[in-house]
């Protein structure tokens, strides 16, 4: 791995997005409007926006992050550019960390939007420092980078990657705790949202709602969601081969 | 065989190819090949598409999997990592960021190729004035025509100055006056600097611009001779008419031998 290498590839996929205001546009308002949405949707019942908007906070990043680097890199794939910068100097490492350094910047300001909006001007109301749930909505971008970059090897078009995201997302999305408490499902079920990563991006999300401090539990939750992005990382670096058929 | 015009002629072959064989979804793609290229050559792979002309471009190139038999490039196996700086790859289809301008997909290649900051504007300007591509370096690629696409990508394979190139059919598309500039290109960077290029072309009147020549067909090699050695073959005195020819004989040889 090589720092200068790693940055440069970050500078350049950020330049690349400099270039396409409308994705960034998207990417930072969307999160934030939807909030809006929800706190409008639950009128009646401002406190049940509370639990739903903590999650959500936890939720877009990973969706949005595993839409913009699936896509990033299916491009990288099939317009020759991985095939080029694999015939060079450059380390597989220095490729993943540059576009994990580039989203993970994207995905700090994404975060802090829509986190401010949420606690200052929705009235979310959180027990515990805003900063927490910035750090979980962080590691939950770093993840939707990693799942994003592994599923895009096995996509051959934008089309079969777009439908990734139901299949890798949406199923995470049923167990994580948002539509019911995941002790109260089916054992099955519960038993797979105990090895799902978004169920610990979810309760850390809780534990930040309802206490002041900083929990075991909360410390927990971190860290399963940062090592299982780690871990989505290193099988992303495998699916690139320098040499291909 | 070997071929003495360009480098010394006890110099080690650039690229050095003993029964290469590359089999892509159980087809073998390249059957048995086996020559030499000088160091500091212009060589023209030339064949019809689909030849395996390509696939013998990422094996040197060291992208193309399940490569077997012997190939050499630079005296080290084709695809070892101190091989990555050294050569130079253009693919057929232009593999550039299409959202970045010229200059900035030079200047990040540059990075990649460890070029040291300060000296890497100066060579980003000079790859993009060797492919005649300053008056357009701050547009996006991506409203680029074709063929200056293609220049763009040209001029990345261009950086670092690698002893090797090789290039897939990096004139097709262009006009005459850009394509003989190229070449003009092409021979400068093996007489001033020595470097070794290795170009595919599917247009055969392109062939006496090479010094020499690897003819391909159905992933075995026809020939390996000078233009003018293949010119002579047949009275009608073209390389394409050698082709034909030499296609004909292997076709005879290929039924006496059923």
């Amino acid at each position: 791995m090589s720092t200068a290498r790693t940055l440069a590839t970050a500078r350049r996929v950020l330049r690349q997005l400099a270039n396409d205001p409308r994705t960034i546009a998207l990417l930072l308002l969307v999160p934030v409007l939807l909030l809006i949405l929800l706190r409008y949707v639950f009128d009646a019942d401002p406190r049940a926006f509370d639990g739903i908007g903590a999650s959500l906070l936890g939720i877009f990043p990973l969706v949005t992050m595993f839409l913009v680097t699936s896509i990033a890199t299916l491009r990288e794939r099939t317009t020759g550019t991985l095939e080029r910068l694999l015939a060079m100097p450059l380390g597989k490492g220095d490729l993943i960390g540059g576009y994990a350094l580039a989203f993970g910047a994207l995905a700090v300001v994404q975060a802090s939007l829509a986190t401010g909006v949420a606690v200052w001007l929705l009235d979310l109301t959180v027990a515990g420092s805003p900063w927490l749930l910035l750090t979980i909505a962080l590691l939950d971008a770093l993840l939707g980078t990693a799942l994003g970059l592994f599923v895009s090897a096995f996509a051959a078009t934008e089309f079969q990657v777009v439908q990734f995201m139901p299949a890798v997302i949406f199923p995470q999305l049923l167990l994580c705790g948002l539509f019911a408490p995941r002790d109260t499902m089916q054992p099955a079920l519960e038993a797979l949202s105990n090895v799902l990563p978004m169920s610990y991006a979810v309760d850390g999300m809780t534990e930040v709602l309802r206490h002041p401090d900083v929990t075991g539990d909360f410390v927990r939750d971190a860290v399963v969601v940062g090592a299982a992005a780690l871990l989505v990382l290193a099988l992303g670096a495998a699916t690139l081969r320098r040499r291909t058929a | 065989m070997m071929n003495n015009e360009g480098g010394p002629p006890s110099a080690p072959p650039a690229i050095r190819a003993r029964d290469l064989r590359v089999v892509r979804g159980g087809r073998t793609v390249l059957d048995g090949l086996t020559f030499d290229v000088a160091p500091g050559t212009v060589t023209g792979l030339l064949g019809p598409s689909g030849c395996g002309k390509s696939t013998l471009m990422r094996a040197v190139a060291g992208t193309q999997a399940h490569v077997t038999g012997t190939l050499d490039v630079l005296g080290t196996p084709a695809g070892a990592p101190a091989l990555r700086p050294r050569v130079g790859y253009v693919t057929q289809a232009p593999s550039v960021y299409l959202d970045l301008s010229a200059r900035r997909n030079l200047a990040y290649f540059a990075a990649v190729l460890g070029t040291p900051r300060r000296d890497r504007a100066e060579q980003v300007e000079r790859a993009l004035a060797d492919v005649d591509l300053t008056a357009h370096a701050d547009a996006l690629a991506g409203n680029l025509s074709g063929g200056q696409l293609g220049r763009v990508s040209l001029a990345v394979a261009l950086l670092g100055a690698p002893d090797l190139l090789v290039l897939d059919e990096p004139t097709v598309g262009l006009d005459p006056v850009l394509r003989r500039d190229l070449w003009d290109l092409f021979h400068r960077l093996s007489a001033e600097r020595g470097a070794t290029l290795l170009i595919s072309s599917h247009v055969m009147d392109e062939a006496d611009r090479c010094g020499r020549l690897l003819l391909l067909r159905a992933g075995r090699l026809l020939a390996d001779d000078t233009p003018g050695a293949l010119r002579a073959l047949t009275p009608g005195g073209t390389v394409e008419d050698a082709f034909l020819h030499l296609v004909d004989r292997a076709r005879v040889r290929e039924e006496t031998s059923a």
